[in-house]
């Protein structure tokens, strides 16, 4: 396959990026891994007339902790780097094992966690697990800086709040409590697969009391979702197996799936309420963050 | 990034990579993918186009060490990085141990997913030279093989990283002794 033309800049500074973006708007579009938006370009589903490549920005590609605010994840950081960072292994390894799920080794060094969010597809692996650990994000436009929660940064399939001029800079999840966090997926085969349905949960618990508890969907809505009915089930009681079912039902209740070439909304419904359990319990008594 | 605009207006870029050892440099369009900048421009036809989205692997090249699916990089995504294609792993004319490995173990059947495995089975080894078996299917699971069913890839992964073949498989079963012909009774162990 062949792209149609387009022009290339890669400037040095994010601010270059910025005014860039603005003064093409719209015909100028991001670049950072590349593994979405070279597909979108050959179905012919994007047409940029300018690519503009943050490939220069090398600070926005790393992961580190900072004392007082948490672990932030540079938006260029590939797949693999998350699936591989000794912080994240030490702090958030679900983020580690979401990153893992994606596709393959190929895509997964080349594709970055800024263009996981940005594309905002409903089945993206890495939105629910940092929902459920209180993630922000941060976006840098030519009028300077804005971080929000994670879950208010989509808005439709391939829709966010992401304006013509803004690129994503990092994720943040901030140190909070939290004793197990874990992210399910449900894919038709084990690697190269999206999520038919995917659950994160992390839970803070106090001996078996669940202190606080954020469950958040993928894949069976337009946006990732926060299943919070589901959530209030469990808040501050002690939990059973008969409490993680009623979450369940309530998260698949919550949820809105689509039926597709992957399952219909029927069995997605009802995974979403078997995967809701699965996830729970594993944070629960697992207590691996 | 170094441009020139041609009397048509057409806007090329000077790009700078090392490919198989060899410093190259080209001048090409912003919408040159790398996969067609090394099979047109270089004539390394190793690297396979299948589906050119990224699924199927056969495109796989190592670019700064890393397997990845050279349809969809640009090609000045990759400047300044050292690519190594298929054919790059033959020096002084020897094949690669991946290489021998694959033909000993009749792990090539149409041929066209094994520059991809190879790669990617070599960038593996290169970093974990003792691989599980659960390692070497997730290294491969973005090299995807219509022929073989991945069995006899598998072993030949295994054989590079000098494991001993053995007679208790993945798949649970045995693999059988044989009868030879003309000596009643006696079975012939798949050596261990």
């Amino acid at each position: 396959m062949y792209l149609p033309d387009f022009d290339y800049l890669a400037p040095d500074s994010l601010q270059d990026v910025c005014n860039l973006l603005a003064e093409h708007a719209p015909d100028a579009l991001v670049l950072s891994g590349g593994t979405d938006l070279m597909v979108s370009m050959k179905h012919g589903l994007v047409e940029p007339k300018i690519l503009v490549s943050l490939r220069n920005l090398e600070e926005l590609r790393n992961i580190r902790h900072e004392p007082g605010t948490g672990v932030v994840i540079g938006a260029r950081t590939t797949h693999n780097e998350i699936m591989n960072s000794p912080i994240l292994h030490e702090r958030y390894l679900s983020v580690s094992e979401a990153a893992h799920s994606m596709a393959a080794t190929q895509v997964r060094n080349t594709g970055t966690i800024g263009g996981n969010i940005a594309n905002a597809i409903p089945s993206a692996d890495l939105p629910p697990i940092l929902i459920s650990l209180g993630a922000t994000v941060t976006l840098h436009g030519c009028e300077g800086e804005r971080t929000l929660p994670l879950e208010g940064f989509f808005t439709g399939p391939r829709k966010s709040v992401l304006k013509q001029d803004e690129v994503i800079t990092h994720v943040t999840i901030p140190d909070h409590p939290v004793t197990g966090s874990t992210y399910l997926k449900f894919g038709l085969r084990r690697a190269g697969a999206l999520a038919v349905v995917g659950v994160a949960a992390a839970v803070n618990m106090e001996g078996n009391t669940v202190r606080d508890c954020r469950i958040a969907l993928g894949a069976v809505a337009p946006v990732p979702l926060r299943a919070r009915e589901a959530e209030a089930v469990l808040k501050d009681k002690e939990w059973t197996e008969e409490l993680l079912e009623e979450a369940g039902q309530k998260a698949a209740a919550e949820s809105s799936p689509i039926s597709d070439i992957r399952g219909s909304q029927e069995y997605r419904r009802d995974m979403v309420r078997i995967f809701t359990r699965r996830a729970l319990r594993k944070a629960i008594t697992e207590g691996h963050v | 990034m170094q441009a020139i605009v041609d009397q048509e207006g057409v806007r090329r870029y000077l790009v700078s990579l090392t490919i198989n050892g060899d410093p190259q440099t080209a001048m090409v369009k912003a919408n040159t993918v790398l996969v067609n900048l090394l099979r047109e421009e270089y004539d390394l036809t190793g690297t396979k186009k299948g589906c050119e989205l990224g699924d199927c692997g056969s495109c796989t090249i190592l670019l700064d060490g890393r397997p990845v699916n050279s349809c969809l990089v640009l090609a000045l995504e990759a400047d300044g990085s050292e690519i190594v294609t298929v054919e790059g792993l033959t020096e002084r004319g020897e094949l690669d141990r991946v290489q021998q490995a694959f033909l000993d173990k009749a792990a090539v059947q149409c041929g066209y997913c094994t520059p991809g495995m190879i790669l990617s089975a070599k960038a593996l080894l290169d970093r974990n030279p003792d691989p599980t078996e659960e390692e070497i299917r997730e290294a491969i699971a973005g090299n995807l093989c219509r022929c073989t069913g991945y069995v006899n890839i598998v072993r030949a992964i295994k054989a590079a990283a000098g494991q001993e073949a053995s007679t208790q498989e993945s798949t649970g079963r045995e693999t059988s002794g044989r009868e030879t012909s003309g000596e009643k009774g006696k079975k012939e162990q798949v050596a261990s």
